[in-house]
């Protein structure tokens, strides 16, 4: 996994630290639930888990600023739960009730939330990209700093519409970081059987688009990466690419049998790169908490997520009228 | 044998006849599909015959088509209907004209197999009936297997034919036959006669209809997972309804749907796909085209509502028996 070397200590305050912990451990424990609701039939049909990824969206939020958009795939718990959408929201979409953030239309995959700027949730592979180009061109039009986060797998990276959408991006300078989750499986098929090199930010290249690799089992180092991306974007210079390597522990959604790969590879990397394990030895050697203090937050967390839960089982489930809602103005 | 055993063992059949047969898509090959109708195909045939695709359905499409004009007959999967899109392009202005525009001297032989309709719990990305974004383009042939015998024969009869083929597999039917009645425990393709299918490389030819029931009262269109609502729907109702399995859409056997109607004079045709320009919109057409003077009712379409596919409310928006019941009724009242 080739990732960029810092080269200076990261500063980081305890306080950030906590932070980064507290939100990938919530992203953690709520698709663990979410995982659980589903075994129970709660949830139906697709759903994907972000499990073993939390570091990425996590180092990503913590460069971005108030009116900062972002806008993802299918993919997208993660996404909502780190730039602070209601978890209540999110777990009763994901069972189709009226308390839903898309009111039981969306499910999974199709979320949104004007509020925080949060674009979706988009089912089609690679479809949402264009959009976040879209996005930050409106932003450039308004000349109001802003940066837009898009964010798609390497097995979107071989879209057609991805590299239409570089073109764009890179001769109308638009503030748009590409933020490209590698987690090195699209689906069933590894990287290497379906894409043309490891490191996929290099093909910005050909578009004149500046672009680095990051540790994306590290918040810190994505952390990192995103500061730099996002000032380059706020300075005009136009696009950025992050081409950030990480890992799902989970099958690609709920009915992967994932046969293809070893039982090994997930466990070596849950046991040596894992991004939450990674902070609480940070947080637990520097002292910067105790035992008890990550009990503390971890009790915390259990009760977001539990409240989630009961909230998405308790929502009732929209009206039938509901459906013919929304379709035109 | 499973419908997904059905579609691989033709793969498997027209790929040791002929070795211009040449299948891949989006995790076709290492993997053998997400659903697995190309389990084993790459450890058999190689890796040259049977191959990954990267996640770019425009690609995929696009690379048959060259394929397929210098003489190789590619087999290749979109993995759900609803990601066909970013290749419709490709369809209907190269693989659908190449004949016409060239006068004949080249020609797209490709089948595009592609998992379609609900009943899975999809919502909007993984549930599309898009049949009749397909069938309103002229060159293409668009066929509709409701069983593990007709897929097994209709994709070896696609894979023959020399024009592009869009070969859509009602994915709620992979496993077992699906009435509509979604609290009921699932039935194996093993326990049903359907499920029998015949060994070698009989072809069952595109065009054809099958009568699945006949009956005096009135004629039942269906096609892919409605063929079991509307047995379904006729058994609960104690209506003797005619049920026939449209089976290919384009071309169409006009001629078994109008011999059916003539003979019962009442028509009602179901599809998941939405309503409005829905195939059965052609069909309702075509029949009252054909059939005006012996009509003694309306005809009534049952199918999908003109919304996006639900999540939520999946159930109310798939046309189960009871809709269809009520319709059929109906028309026997009118």
């Amino acid at each position: 996994m080739a990732a960029r070397k810092s080269t200076k200590k990261t500063n980081v305050s305890a306080d950030e630290l906590l932070q980064f912990y507290r939100d990938m451990l919530l992203i953690r424990r709520f698709e663990e639930k979410a995982g659980q609701l589903y075994g129970m039939g709660l949830i139906g049909g697709f759903c994907h888990l972000y499990i073993g990824q939390e570091a990425v969206v996590v180092g990503l939020e913590a460069a971005a600023e108030e009116g900062d958009k972002r806008i993802t795939s299918y993919r997208d718990h993660g996404h909502m739960l780190a730039c602070g959408m209601d978890a209540g929201g999110v777990m009763a979409e994901l069972t189709g009730r009226e308390g839903g953030l898309s009111k039981g239309k969306g499910g999974s995959m199709h979320m949104f939330s004007k509020e925080k700027h949060f674009y979706g949730g988009h089912g089609i592979v690679g479809a949402q990209v264009p959009l976040g180009a879209g996005l930050a061109f409106a932003d450039k039009y308004l000349d109001n700093g802003r940066v837009t986060f898009t964010y798609f797998g390497d097995g979107a990276a071989n879209q057609g519409q991805v590299y239409e959408t570089f073109n764009m991006a890179a001769i109308w300078d638009l503030p748009v970081v590409f933020v490209i989750e590698n987690n090195q499986y699209a689906m069933g098929t590894a990287q290497a059987r379906s894409t043309s090199t490891p490191d996929i930010y290099t093909r910005g290249e050909a578009f004149g688009i500046p672009g680095e690799a990051v540790d994306g089992m590290n918040v810190l180092s994505v952390k990192e990466a995103s500061e730099r991306a996002v000032a380059h974007c706020r300075a005009g210079k136009g696009p950025y690419i992050l081409e950030v390597k990480t890992y799902r522990y989970r099958g690609h959604s709920m009915s992967d049998p994932a046969k293809y790969r070893t039982r090994e590879e997930v466990q070596k990397m849950r046991s040596e790169r894992d991004p939450i394990e990674q902070v609480r030895d940070m947080l637990l050697t520097g002292k910067h908490a105790s035992e008890d203090d990550l009990k503390a937050i971890d009790k915390e967390i259990k009760d977001v997520v539990n409240e989630a839960a009961d909230f998405a089982r308790t929502s009732p489930e929209p009206g039938l009228e509901e459906l013919w809602t929304d379709i035109y103005a | 044998m499973t419908m997904i055993e059905a579609i691989r063992e033709a793969h498997d059949v027209a790929m040791a006849a002929d070795d211009k047969v040449v299948v891949y898509g989006e995790d076709v090959g290492f993997f053998g599909g997400v659903f697995r109708c190309t389990a084993g195909l790459q450890e058999k045939y190689g890796k040259s015959r049977c191959f990954d695709a990267p996640i770019n359905e425009s690609g995929i499409v696009g690379t048959a088509i060259g394929m397929a004009a210098y003489g190789l007959k590619p087999v290749i999967e979109i993995q759900f209907a609803d990601y066909v899109y970013p290749a419709y392009d490709q369809i209907v202005s190269e693989a659908a004209r190449l004949r016409h525009r060239s006068n004949g001297d080249f020609t797209c032989p490709i089948v595009i197999r592609m998992p379609t309709g609900g009943g899975i719990f999809g919502g909007q990305t993984h549930s599309q009936s898009p049949e009749a974004l397909f069938t309103h383009v002229s060159g293409l042939k668009v066929v509709m297997p409701s069983n593990p015998a007709d897929a097994k024969g209709l994709l070896l009869a696609s894979i023959a034919d020399p024009d592009p083929v869009i070969f859509l597999e009602p994915k709620r039917l992979y496993n077992g036959p699906f009435d509509g009645h979604h609290d009921k425990p699932l039935v194996s393709w093993k326990k049903h006669p359907l499920g029998d299918v015949p060994d070698g490389s009989d072809a069952v030819p595109l065009g054809k209809a099958k009568i699945r029931r006949e009956g005096a009262d009135l004629t039942i269109l269906a096609y892919g997972t409605m063929v079991y609502v509307a047995e379904a729907a006729v058994a609960e109702t104690g209506i003797d309804a005619e049920v026939i399995d449209l089976r290919s859409l384009m071309p169409l056997d006009l001629e078994t749907i109008v011999a059916s109607v003539q003979k019962t004079g009442r028509c009602v045709i179901v599809h998941e796909a939405t309503r409005t320009c829905g195939f059965g919109a052609e069909l309702m057409s075509l029949v009252q085209e054909s059939c005006f003077y012996h009509l003694e009712a309306p005809i009534i379409r049952v199918t999908g509502w003109d919304t996006p596919y639900p999540h939520a409310q999946e159930w109310e928006y798939f046309p189960g028996p009871a809709r269809l019941g009520e319709a059929l009724n109906k028309v026997m009242e009118d």
